[in-house]
């Protein structure tokens, strides 16, 4: 049981909120997070069956704003970001020069001319600096606006409901990965229908000094229906089952999106910039390295027995080392132990036989299947 | 949280029974249990085997981390809560009750033991 506080953690505008709920906090990439306010399982399970209420404040917006600001981002992320229509989001990338991976984000498209990019809290500052390196000769503007958003997001098959009753919004013309701007119970927001969970679900960008006014009221709108506060250890299990890559877990400047499977981000075939960007070259070589001689593939394992693999165990076959978890945990929507894990790509069939997990000495059976562990019936 | 007033507590947050007949029960405080997070695997040292006080006998995994469980006192293992085993919240849910994790026949205890209070103090609850 060791806990290592950090100097001086960072709080979000609901801590106050998140004492007064109870919650075990942890430090996370300097901020002071809520881990749980009760039992984790619990509230996982209740983002599977009815909602959940995160404080997701500590991750880092950037917004970038000019004639430009396509241009800028189609020469510093991997992605067709000029392609994206006004109102909607992307799910990319932005590698190094040797096509490393700095950061996935999600960049939302507001106007024509502005973009709001939202990177993991613990990469916002590598972002931030890339990204206004990466300006350099753009007529556009990179601005830090990690202190201008409290971000709180409502998960579950009740989440579309909670929400329509405080919003005239058009929750129903918004689409999975597109958000507009509006009002949520009287407080401005951008309101986005993306997530990290596997399921429905908004993310709320609002001014922190709103933030505590629109827990409030989402958690009495929400009540009659189960809603319950959720912290990060029950959303890393959410994101897990949905099989979602998680930076510094599945993701890092030492793979290439082509190492780690998501190639399909990578869009050689822009126009903007004479179809150039950072990590072009060092992403095709990757491309074709990949085509040629499959490298580690990343896949999911399903323990047999009751023991959890953690992230950095060793996947064997045969007595050999064959890959590496990334992620472990027990899951509570398949009552097993659960990884997402590296291996050879001669073994990452689904239904391989023989595969195991080292778990500090002993060789746990393990069954090698395709990603994501759950999905949710639509 | 309270710490019952008739049981010890060591300093790695297992309590322990008075002995009965030499033989004393032990599992996690209600403060570790909590630590812990939900418990879902419990592996313990088995009937006839040999403890000894502040070694590893034992793990107990939660959803977010693996804790090794320690042996409050040196002594031979009698029995083992098999409940706690097919059924690890009982950890969580009952610590000082259902979710007791083995029996002990103590031959040796360690002089640091602490009382319910003083453990209130260490742990700061």
């Amino acid at each position: 049981m060791n806990s290592a506080p950090s100097s001086t953690p960072r709080l979000t505008a609901l801590d106050a909120v998140h004492r007064a709920l109870g919650a075990t906090m942890t430090d996370f990439a300097g901020w002071d997070m809520p881990l749980r306010y009760g039992s984790e399982r619990d509230e996982h399970l209740a983002v599977r069956t009815r909602a959940g209420l995160f404080d997701l404040s500590h991750m880092g917006e950037i917004t970038v704003t000019g004639p430009k600001a396509a241009d800028l981002l189609d020469h510093a992320l991997v992605g067709n970001i000029g392609a994206v229509a006004v109102g909607r989001a992307r799910y990319t990338m932005i590698c190094q020069e040797d096509g490393g991976i700095l950061d996935d984000l999600i960049v939302y498209r507001l106007g024509e001319d502005e973009y709001m990019i939202v990177a993991n809290a613990s990469n916002a500052q590598t972002v931030l600096d890339a990204l206004t390196t990466r300006a350099s000769g753009f007529d556009a503007e990179v601005r830090d606006d990690r202190d201008a958003y409290a971000l709180l997001a409502v998960q579950g098959p009740e989440s579309p409901g909670i929400l329509r009753s405080l919003t005239d919004a058009d929750l129903d013309g918004l689409k999975y990965y597109a958000g507009l701007p509006g009002t949520v119970a009287g407080v401005p927001a951008l309101i986005a229908r993306t997530g990290y969970t596997g399921e429905d679900g908004f993310e709320l960008f609002v001014d922190p000094a709103h933030a505590e006014a629109l827990w409030q009221a989402l958690t009495e709108a929400g009540a009659a229906v189960g809603l319950v506060p959720c912290g990060l250890s029950c959303r890393d299990t959410l994101r897990l089952e949905a099989g979602m890559p998680l930076y510094g877990n599945e993701l890092s400047t030492a793979l290439t999106p082509f190492d780690a499977g998501l190639g399909r981000v990578v869009k050689f075939d822009k126009t903007s910039n004479g179809g150039d960007f950072v990590g072009r070259k060092a992403l095709e070589a990757a491309a074709e390295r990949a085509a040629a001689a499959p490298p580690r593939k990343l896949v999911g394992l399903v323990a047999e027995g009751r023991r959890v693999p953690r992230a950095g165990y060793a996947v064997v076959a045969g007595g050999q080392v064959v890959g590496e978890v990334t992620s472990g945990a027990p899951s509570p929507t398949l009552g097993k132990p659960i990884a997402i894990a590296y291996v050879d790509a001669s073994l990452a069939e689904p239904g391989t036989a023989g595969v195991g997990v080292d778990i500090r000495g002993s060789h746990e059976p393990y069954e090698v299947v395709a990603l994501p562990f759950y999905k949710r019936q639509k | 949280m309270s710490n019952p007033q008739q049981l010890r507590y060591s300093k790695e947050h297992e309590w322990l029974t008075a002995a009965e007949d030499g033989v004393s029960t032990v599992g996690i405080t209600e403060f570790a249990a909590n630590a812990l997070g939900d418990v879902v695997y419990v592996q313990l040292p088995g009937v006839g085997d040999t403890v000894t006080a502040g070694d590893t006998c034992g793990e107990l995994e939660s959803t977010k981390s693996v804790s090794d469980l320690y042996s409050p006192v040196t002594g031979e293992v009698t029995e083992i809560n098999q409940d706690a085993v097919d059924d690890p919240s009982l950890v969580n849910s009952a610590p000082f009750a259902g979710g007791w994790l083995f029996k002990v026949r103590v031959s040796e205890e360690p002089k640091d033991l602490l009382t319910a209070d003083e453990y209130a103090e260490f742990s700061g609850n």
